[in-house]
């Protein structure tokens, strides 16, 4: 077993709105280690994107110990979550959530402004590189297609050299060509030592994982091996 | 980040909303505009009020009849007639006063000129012989009265250069008798074209020795006033003291006595008259000033529109890392951005305003200075500034506060 980045003690999150109490997570334990590729799976509605916020410093659990490289996260505020999303951790999204109206170059910088690292020119351009739009570099982020957009999503994620990468169902609005290319770069990148945590619904997009956590209604129903691993690194793909 | 990236940030959300910021900031560059002008304006009338004050000639100290204090006007800006101011007193403040180039007395009235056919409402003015160094002006024609004939009751006039000409056209008046008031006098002169001064048209005066127009003409025995004509500015004040110690042993006024005179010097005149022109200036630009915090709203209101508008973007800048500070930063630089651009233009259209105002009061023909002070435009740009901050804070913790999982749900 690696040494772990992430554990988890009986971790709970409950969402209240006006009295109305929703009980989305029911006490998880699990630990991660570095260097993982994890798929979260379940159904709509079990509480995926909820863990993968919590884990990813969007949000805090109501009880329970999410410790991070041996700290103890649960209780952060604001700032100090900001601090550690920023240092710690890329994020993709279904949605890519690129700024509008911005180049290619100005959306992966994007992580940059708010972190202590130097040398942002050099580091955008290793980020654009590695999922192979150097040639769209001035680009708008408009003028891109899904696959590229979310290439761009992904070289943002790991501008800053994060620890671990979330991905919220990241092929979700991909076709499935773009999504093999978006597969391939996140197994690429965890062939190089990044921890990669993938959430979604598909079987077949979660055979990429190493390990697979299932989740229905805030309960970890199983936490497997991934035996057929499927890999869309066969050797020439675009990223030659 | 740095205050550059917000600042390039702030400029490139300007520029992709070039329209809308430019409506923004309208409120803003009006009232900036309004406050510039007001300022500006109100310095070029208050020169024109001055050069036209020393246009009555610079070294000057007056005598008025009537006590004064030292802010308010004399007795006879009220109409109370002080009857102690003499001619004698003129003749003595000539011969005992030092530093005294020239001296008049004035008395005055109106009345209409009549030549054969032709007739002309005129001023008619008693004065003495020393008017022309006074008064620092020359003849154009003929002669000015001597000091004989201050006393000499002379049936002698000196016609204003318009009266000259409306009257006489091109013929010549010397020598020539015209009609005041069913009194006959000789033209023994005119005088050289002076336009106003001291807001009133030395053109269409008619002068005569004071001894004529108090005995034939009013049916008097006192002054209306006295001008005295200094050899130099720094002898001003001294000259001042000395004018007063003389009318008051003159006068047998004692130590603890009140006064029965004023005298003044132009110099008292124009400080007084900036104190009350400056107060009504600050007043308006104050007033003025009240629009650029309805300006201030209107930003801060757009400013809202534009947070909620963008509630994905700073959900997403949170979830890369930015913290509370970052966004407020940005936003409170954007607010600011607009404001200051907003500020430059309307201190540049204010003052443009101005200088039309100022162009135009020339063409026209009055002594107006087009003053553009360093001041006003550091208080213009600085005001502005400080407006963006003041009504760009609560937007930008608005938008600091948004929770980024909330605002990257936001549809
Ligand atoms: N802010 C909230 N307030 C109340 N309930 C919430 C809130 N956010 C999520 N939920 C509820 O929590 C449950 C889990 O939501 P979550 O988004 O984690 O599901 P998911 O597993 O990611 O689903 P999907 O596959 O559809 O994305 C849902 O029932 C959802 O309605
Ligand atoms: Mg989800």
């Amino acid at each position: 077993m690696p040494e772990n980045i992430i554990q988890v003690k009986d971790l709970k999150k409950d969402y209240v709105n006006e009295e109305v109490v929703t009980k989305v997570l029911y006490g998880l334990n699990f630990e991660i280690g570095a260097g993982e590729f994890l798929a979260i799976m379940g159904p709509s509605g079990s509480g995926k994107s909820t863990l993968m916020h919590i884990l990813g410093f969007l949000d805090t659990p109501t009880s329970g110990q999410y410790i991070f490289k041996g700290r103890d996260v649960s209780n952060f505020d604001d700032d100090k979550l900001a601090k550690i999303r920023n240092e710690e951790v890329g994020f993709v999204f279904q949605t890519f959530n690129l700024l509008p109206k911005t180049t290619v170059y100005e959306n992966v910088k994007l992580p940059l402004l708010y972190s202590n690292l130097g040398d942002h020119d050099n580091k955008v351009k290793e980020a654009i590189k590695s999922v192979g739009l150097l040639h769209r570099i001035n680009n708008l982020s408009n003028q891109l297609s899904g696959g590229e957009r979310q290439r761009v999503a992904i070289a943002r994620a790991l501008v800053t050299s994060p620890s671990v990468i979330f991905a919220d169902e990241p092929t979700g609005n991909l076709d499935t060509k773009s999504g093999q290319a978006v597969m391939g770069i996140l197994e690429e990148l965890n062939n190089t030592g990044h921890t990669i945590i993938l959430v979604t619904h598909e079987q077949y997009t979660a055979q990429h994982a190493i390990r697979i956590i299932k989740i229905i209604d805030g309960h970890i129903v199983s936490d497997e091996k991934v035996i057929n691993r499927k890999s869309s690194l066969n050797g020439d793909n675009f990223l030659k | 980040m740095t205050i550059l990236d917000g600042l390039k940030l702030s400029f490139s959300v300007l520029r992709t909303n070039k329209i809308r910021s430019f409506l923004t900031s309208l409120g803003i560059i009006i009232g900036i505009a309004a406050v510039i002008i007001i300022m500006s304006v109100g310095a070029g009338a208050q020169s024109l009020i001055i050069n036209q004050l020393n246009s009555v000639g610079t070294n000057l100290v007056g005598v008025l009849p009537g006590a004064s204090d030292e802010e308010g006007p004399p007795a006879s800006v009220f109409g109370i007639v002080v009857t102690t101011l003499k001619y004698e007193d003129a003749v003595a403040i000539k011969k005992q006063v030092d530093n005294v180039v020239a001296v008049s007395s004035y008395n005055s009235g109106v009345g209409t000129i009549n030549y054969q056919n032709n007739s002309v409402d005129i001023n008619f003015s008693g004065v003495m012989s020393d008017y022309l160094g006074v008064e620092d002006t020359e003849v154009y024609l003929g002669r000015f009265f001597t000091e004989e004939e201050d006393r000499g009751s002379a049936r002698e006039v000196v016609l204003g250069y318009q009266v000259y000409q409306d009257l006489f056209g091109s013929d010549n008046p010397l020598g020539k008798r015209v009609k005041i008031k069913k009194e006959s006098f000789e033209v023994i002169g005119v005088m050289k074209e002076r336009g106003t001064a001291g807001f009133q048209n030395q053109d269409d005066l008619v002068l005569m020795p004071v001894s004529t127009a108090q005995k034939i003409m009013l049916g008097l025995d006192y002054v209306n006033y006295i001008r005295v004509k200094i050899n130099n500015t720094e002898n001003i004040d001294r000259a001042t003291e000395d004018i007063k110690f003389l009318l008051r042993d003159r006068h047998d006024i004692r130590i603890d006595g009140t006064d029965d005179f004023s005298v003044r010097n132009t110099k008292d005149a124009i400080d007084t008259l900036l104190t009350v022109t400056n107060a009504l200036k600050f007043f308006l630009a104050a007033i003025a000033g009240i629009s650029l915090i309805v300006g201030g709203v209107g930003v801060m209101n757009i400013m809202l529109a534009a947070v909620s508008e963008r509630v994905r973007e700073v959900g997403l800048r949170k979830a890369v890392g930015a913290r509370r500070f970052h966004i407020m930063i940005q936003f409170v630089l954007e607010t600011m951005a607009i404001t200051l651009i907003g500020g430059i233009i309307g201190v540049v259209l204010g003052f443009l305003v101005a200088a039309i105002v100022a162009a135009t009061a020339n063409y026209l023909g009055y002594k107006w200075d087009f003053v553009i002070s360093f001041t006003s435009i550091i208080l213009g740009t600085g005001v502005a500034a400080v407006i963006g901050l003041v009504f760009g804070l609560y937007p930008a913790q608005k938008a600091a506060k948004l929770d980024p999982i909330e605002a990257l749900r936001y549809e």
